[in-house]
This record gives structure tokens, sequence and C-alpha cells, in this order.
């Protein structure tokens, strides 16, 4: 008989491996990726297709010839950092734009720090900020959805663009959300970013990360509600200056943030409390910057803002300690 | 609190209890309890019977060892236990089957309960009983709370929570009316105290059975309870915390929150030693496992060679790469079949490379499983990387010592660190810190 194993317990493991959560993520855009495809034609395919090539090709680049550690690039992190990097950029984005993302995301934001798990910040969202203060004209030329073979691309400022714009040259909000009935922001007939546009696709992909159980569901319902309560009084007061809940809750990129950039395991907090405190920041956060802030949407920043703060409410918020409460 | 959800596959589960032919030889260790070493009481060449003692208890706590058969006490020597520790065990070469006198061997059922709570506990001792739920603490022993402490309900742990372990479920069904008797000993011997016996809801058969026991007996205030299916269940702080909401202090005994808690298999042995005059000289044992021919849970006599088991099972199946005492989650690797069985003995587990295999550890991706799993509330992920860079005061500060060893924490890494093999090392410097600074106060 060959030899016996001998090794501590426990002896047996579950089936869940980093490779398997992140295949489930990737699962899960997989939706709003097809959409943004059929949707916004060859120019999404292209940008999708840069961002995951090049996140991938610089994380195996940057572990093999400078960390010099064998290759990660199989724990599928790096090709939803460029799912999510493509679905934050309009599909009209040059290639070497997107791969400047990538190369903050990936380079700067996620390997400089260690690698998968070190990172402070989402990569995807950094390299997608960085590139709206460097390249704002690229970053904000949206384009209503037109299809693959669409005849012309009608050009179309995001909802929060135009609300923004509107609201500076003394339009009220009613005049300005007319032309937004809650159906066209749900099935996309808006203009946007590849992601932002596709709110049920994201919102499918999302029920099945938590039917997997691979995300828990609190802190995207703790960054809706505290959206929809911080809304709710501005709007009640004034709906001539304030846009209302339900409407920010359809646009910009709160679904896709919500949904799948702060639950990022690395860059949340990892209790239930913590990680309704994080929420109730971010939603905060993005409803004080859309209402008084000089960009129109601010996910991204309050994401990345509270980001900053994981390890504070890790170390504030922890579950309570058996048999000493 | 924290547990995780592990498929049960109790593929035993349907195989009754089966005495399994005594050895030619065993070997009865006098280390197999939690407490001191019993000294032999018997010499080389003494011819014994089945039940006759060979061992008293080496202190207070501490227990008396039977002889599981009759024949000749061959050597008395040193010898690798089940944990490859050597400690020494009495060799019986076994010559026929002769039990002592006094010993009733039939299956007549005694369901009087004696009056007096100390003649049960003494019962109890003289019969060689201990913990058979894993941690073998000599039951007489717990049944003695300190002066002050006051036991306020009995529980009778059935949850049998560990994948693949089907022994406690095959008493409860079979030897239900035993078990109640045995639950109505303890709760008389604690005064008269509520006793709940608590089951896990994967074993349906098994409640209805102990129902119907209680209904037909009709002991007062014996309580069946439905117990979630969730592992640990049945870890002794997490079953008291189900049962009566209460939870029990770092470092603390049941005993502080007025429970104490007994087996199944305990409580059989109860009823046995006090009922039956029979001391603790077997327990039944789930061989099992995806490659064996068949499965089975065994009435094994105390001391058998794991090898002799192995054998009447046909032997050990190609690909086996590991064989477990125990449960999958919390047993402990055996390194000899040599070795023999003890009077914990509860499962032999058989698992193939595949089934057992760890994957290579990757980053943490801080995704928090660990912490969500642990049913003690602690940060595996912390404790891990505290215990690596070896401050122990830091993984004091974070309890390291309130860790129960049960293993969630590695399951359920989808990086596959081995937070638990490191935090062991550092549960282990913090418990004798604490012990340290507990003898300079003295």
């Amino acid at each position: 008989m060959s030899k016996l194993i001998v090794s501590p317990s426990p002896h047996i493991h579950s089936k869940d491996s980093t490779r398997s959560l992140m295949r489930d993520v990737v699962i899960a855009l997989s939706p709003a990726v097809l959409c943004s495809v059929l949707f916004y034609g060859l120019g999404a395919l292209v940008v999708m297709g840069v961002s995951v090539a090049s996140c991938v090709l610089l994380e195996w680049a940057i572990t093999k010839y400078l960390l010099k550690k064998p290759s990660t690039v199989g724990d599928f992190s790096a090709v939803i950092t460029g799912i999510l990097l493509a679905l934050n950029l309009p599909y009209t984005t040059p290639w070497w734009v997107v791969f400047i993302g990538a190369v903050v995301a990936i380079g700067v934001a996620k390997m400089s720090f260690g690698g998968l798990g070190q990172n402070i910040w989402n990569p995807a969202l950094v390299g997608r900020v960085f590139l709206l203060v460097s390249f704002p004209t690229y970053m904000t030329n949206w384009t209503i959805p037109h299809g693959w073979f669409g005849a012309d691309a009608v050009s179309g400022p995001t909802p929060l663009g135009i609300i923004q714009e509107g609201i500076m040259q003394g339009v009220s909000i009613k005049e300005l959300t007319a032309a937004y009935d809650y159906k066209s922001l749900l099935l996309a007939n808006i203009g946007g970013s590849s992601g932002e546009a596709f709110v049920l696709a994201l919102l499918a992909g999302f029920v099945y990360l938590c039917i997997r159980k691979v995300v828990k569901p609190w802190i995207t319902l703790s960054i809706f509600a505290t959206v929809a309560l911080t809304a709710l009084p501005f709007w009640l007061i004034n709906p001539d200056v304030y846009t209302g809940p339900i409407f920010n809750l359809l646009t910009g990129g709160l679904v896709l943030g919500a949904c799948f950039m702060a639950t990022d395991y690395v860059t949340s907090p990892m209790s239930v409390k913590g990680g309704i405190v994080f929420g109730v920041g971010i939603g905060f956060l993005t409803m004080m910057i859309r209402y008084f802030g000089s960009y129109p949407e601010g996910v991204s920043f309050a994401i990345l803002i509270m980001n900053s703060v994981v390890p504070l409410l890790n170390r504030w918020f922890k579950q309570p300690k058996f048999g000493r409460r | 609190m924290g547990g995780v959800h592990p498929h049960d596959m109790k593929i035993s589960r349907d195989c009754a209890l089966e005495q399994l032919p005594v050895s030619p030889t065993v070997y009865l260790g006098v280390a197999q309890h939690i407490g001191a070493p019993s000294v032999p009481c018997v010499a080389v060449g003494d011819k014994v019977k089945v039940g006759q003692v060979i061992a008293q208890p080496g202190g207070a706590v501490g227990a008396f060892i039977h002889s599981s058969v009759s024949g000749t006490v061959k050597s008395i020597a040193s010898r690798p236990d089940l944990a490859g520790r050597c400690t020494t065990h009495i060799e019986i070469a076994v010559e026929g089957d002769e039990w002592l006198e006094g010993i009733d061997t039939s299956d007549t059922l005694l369901t009087t309960i004696p009056e007096d709570p100390k003649a049960i506990v003494e019962k109890i001792r003289l019969g060689g009983v201990v913990g058979l739920g894993g941690a073998t603490f000599p039951t007489h022993v717990k049944l003695s709370p300190p002066p002050g402490s006051k036991c306020e309900r009995i529980i009778i742990n059935g949850c049998e929570c560990e994948p693949y372990l089907t022994s406690d479920f095959r008493v409860l069904l079979e030897k239900s009316e035993q078990v109640v008797v045995g639950a109505a000993l303890l709760q008389k011997a604690m005064g008269g105290v509520p006793c709940t016996i608590a089951i896990e809801e994967n074993k349906p058969e098994a409640i209805d059975s102990i129902r119907e026991a209680v209904s037909k007996l009709g002991y007062a205030q014996i309580e069946v309870m439905e117990m979630k299916m969730m592992y640990p269940q049945g870890g002794e702080k997490q079953l008291i915390d189900a049962v009566m909401h209460r939870q029990v202090g770092s470092g603390a005994l049941p005993i502080s929150v007025g429970a104490v808690v007994q087996n199944v298999g305990t409580a059989l042995a109860v009823y046995e030693a006090v009922q039956k005059n029979k001391p603790l000289i077997d327990n039944s044992v789930t061989v099992t496992g995806a490659g064996l021919p068949r499965q089975a849970n065994l009435l094994v006599r105390v001391g058998t060679p794991l090898q002799d088991i192995l054998d009447y099972m046909g032997g050990i199946p190609e690909g086996t790469a590991k064989i477990i005492s125990g449960g999958p989650m919390m047993g402990r690797a055996v390194a000899n079949l040599q070795a023999a069985t003890v009077k914990g003995t509860g499962a032999l587990l058989l698992l193939s490379e595949e089934q057992t295999r760890r994957a290579p550890e990757t980053s943490c991706i801080r995704c928090g499983k660990c912490a969500d799993a642990c049913p003690m509330g602690l940060e595996p992920f912390l404790l891990n990387k505290l215990s690596k860079t070896k401050d122990w005061e830091a993984c004091e500060a974070n309890a390291a010592q309130d860790c129960i060893e049960c293993g969630c924490c590695l399951y359920s890494c989808p990086a596959h660190i081995p937070l638990l093999d490191n935090i062991r090392v550092g549960k282990g410097f913090v418990l004798s810190a604490i012990r340290a600074r507990a003898a300079t106060k003295k």
C-alpha cells in the first residue's frame, strides 16, 4: 500500500477558490457585456477587448518580469478589472486611451501595492477616474445605443450630464427629465458608458452573485437605500433643482458601482455592519457630488473615498466574539 | 453565529449497528481520557475477564479502565497510540469471551431510576465512563459541579454535525429507549433538572424514534429538540447557545451558565454502567469512505487495532490517501494502523488523495469568509497573520485562546490559506502564557 498522508484537520475543503469566485463574477458581468456589445456595436467590442487583453497581459508581464513571481492571471481578477474598466468607458474611447486606463488600473492601483488582495482602491475605478481627469473629452463623448450597423450614432450626453448643464442654464428639472421615462432608463435607451446603460442586465448579474453567495447584498442595498433617502428630501423641497430618488437610482454608474465595484472583496469591509456603514458613505457622497459637485456623476469618487476608510471600518465594526458580549 | 454547511456525506447512515468480531489481541491504553493516566492494577500473566478493572484512576480527574476481552495479560509496555504518542498499553491475548459476574448482558430494558443521585454518579465512575463526543472527559467529574455552581439543564448532544459520521445516529435509532433512560439517569444525577435531547434535522428517523421512546417511558421534563443543520452545531458552546441562549465565556466551563452536555454515546454508556453494571468496554464506530466496498457502523471493543477493523471491512481500498480517526473536520489523521481504538473513537474515515487535497495557498483576498464561518466570532485572517509574526500578546488580545479548532475557517478559505494550522500555534503559546500567569498568581 502507498504511504498514508498525516496532516492536521480539517481534512476536507469547500469547493470555493479565488478562481471560482472570480469566475462567478465574470459570469455575473456577462449579461451587461453582451448588452453593451449588442447595443453599442463594434466600438464596445473593441473597448472591451483592448481593456481585458491589456489588463491580463500587464498583470502577467508585471508578475513575470518585475516581481519574478508565479503568474496570478489564472485567478480571473485581471479579467474582471478589464471588464469593469471597459464598462465604465464610452465605446468611442480610442484604444490607446483604454490601454492607458489599464496601465493605471493594473500597474498602479493593483500591482504596485502587491497584487490581488493588497490594493487599497478598486483598480478599475482608479483607472477610470485617471482617464476622466486626464482625457475629459474622450471620457464624456457619450452616445445613445444604436446597435451593430446603426446608420448614425446619435450623440447623447448622459442624463446626469444633461441635467447638470441644464441647471446651470436655469432650465427646470421637470423639463430636463421629461425626455426620460423610467422604462428608457431601465432598458438603456439613454446615453452613457457601456455599463451604466444596462441596469436590468447588471441587476440580473448581481442577483446571480447573491444566489451563489459570492457577495452579500448588504453593501449594495445600503447604497441604494442611502441614495434614495438622501435624494428624497431635496426632491420634495425643490423638484425644480433636484432630481428624484428613482431617477438617481437608475442613472449614472450607480447600479454598476453598487453591484460590482463597491462589493469588491479586497476594497470593502468584511463585517455586515462595516459594509452597511460603507454603503451609507458611498450613497451619501454620491448624492452630495451629484447635487453640489462640479462633476455630474459621483459614484466613482464616492467609492474610492470610502475604499480609503475600509481599514478603519474593519477595525471599528467587528462581529461580537462568542461569550464576550 | 458562523458555521459552514459541508455536504453531510452520511453514506453509512442506513447500515445497522453490527458487532465486530473480537480481535485476537487488544491493546488498552492507560491514557485514553483527559486527565491523569490510569495506573495498571494487573500484572503480566494475569487472567482477566470482560469488564474486569485493569487500571485505576491516576488522579481526581481520571477513569477506571476495564478489560474489554477475556484472556491473559501479555505485556504492559509503551507503544504508539492513535495520535502517534508512545503511552503505556496493556496487551491482552484473547481467550474465549468470558464476562465478569454481575454484568447483565441481556437485552431487558431496565427503566427504574435509582433514588440516590450520588449512587448514580458513583456507578458511572466505577464503569469508567468518559465523554464519547470527542473530548473523553471523565463523566463523573462533569457530573460533580464545583461548589457554588448549579446545573440547570442537561443537554444530550445528538447533533453529530460532522460529515460522514453516523454512529450516534444509529445509537439514537436502534437504542432509543436505552439513550432516554441514560438521559433520565443523568437528569437524576444532577438533581432532577430538565433535560434536552438535541438532534440535527437531517436525522428525522432518529428524532421520531427518540420522541416515541420519551413519550413511552414517560420521564418528566425530557424534551427532544430539532436542531438546524450546521457545522459545528454539536460544539459544546454552540449547542448550549442554541438550546439555552446562553454563551459560555472565554475559558469558562459550561456549568458556569448552568449547563452540562453529554453525548448520545455517553448516555448509552451511562445506561449500561448504571442499569446493567456493564462498564465502558465497547462503543459504536462508523467505518466509512467512498472507496470502501461497504460502509458500516460497528460495535467495537475498546483496544482493537485499527488494522483488524480495516481487515474486517475488506482491507484498505486502492487509492486511500488518508485514514482519519473521527470526522473530516476535527478528526486526526492516523499514522500507524497498529494503534488501537480508545473509548472515544467514534469513526474511521478513509479519504482519497483527491478528497483530502489542499490546493496551493494564494493571496488573501480579504473576502471575510473565514470570519463569517468562525462560530466563535474570531477573525481567523488576523490571528493567522499574528501567529505567523509570533505576536503572542496580540494573539491573546484577539482571543486566539477561544478557538475551538473546528476548522471552519480553513474549510471556507477560497485562497486555501492554512489558517487553522497557524492559529493552533498561536493558541498554544497563548494558553501556556495564561497557565504560566495563573501559576505565578498562586
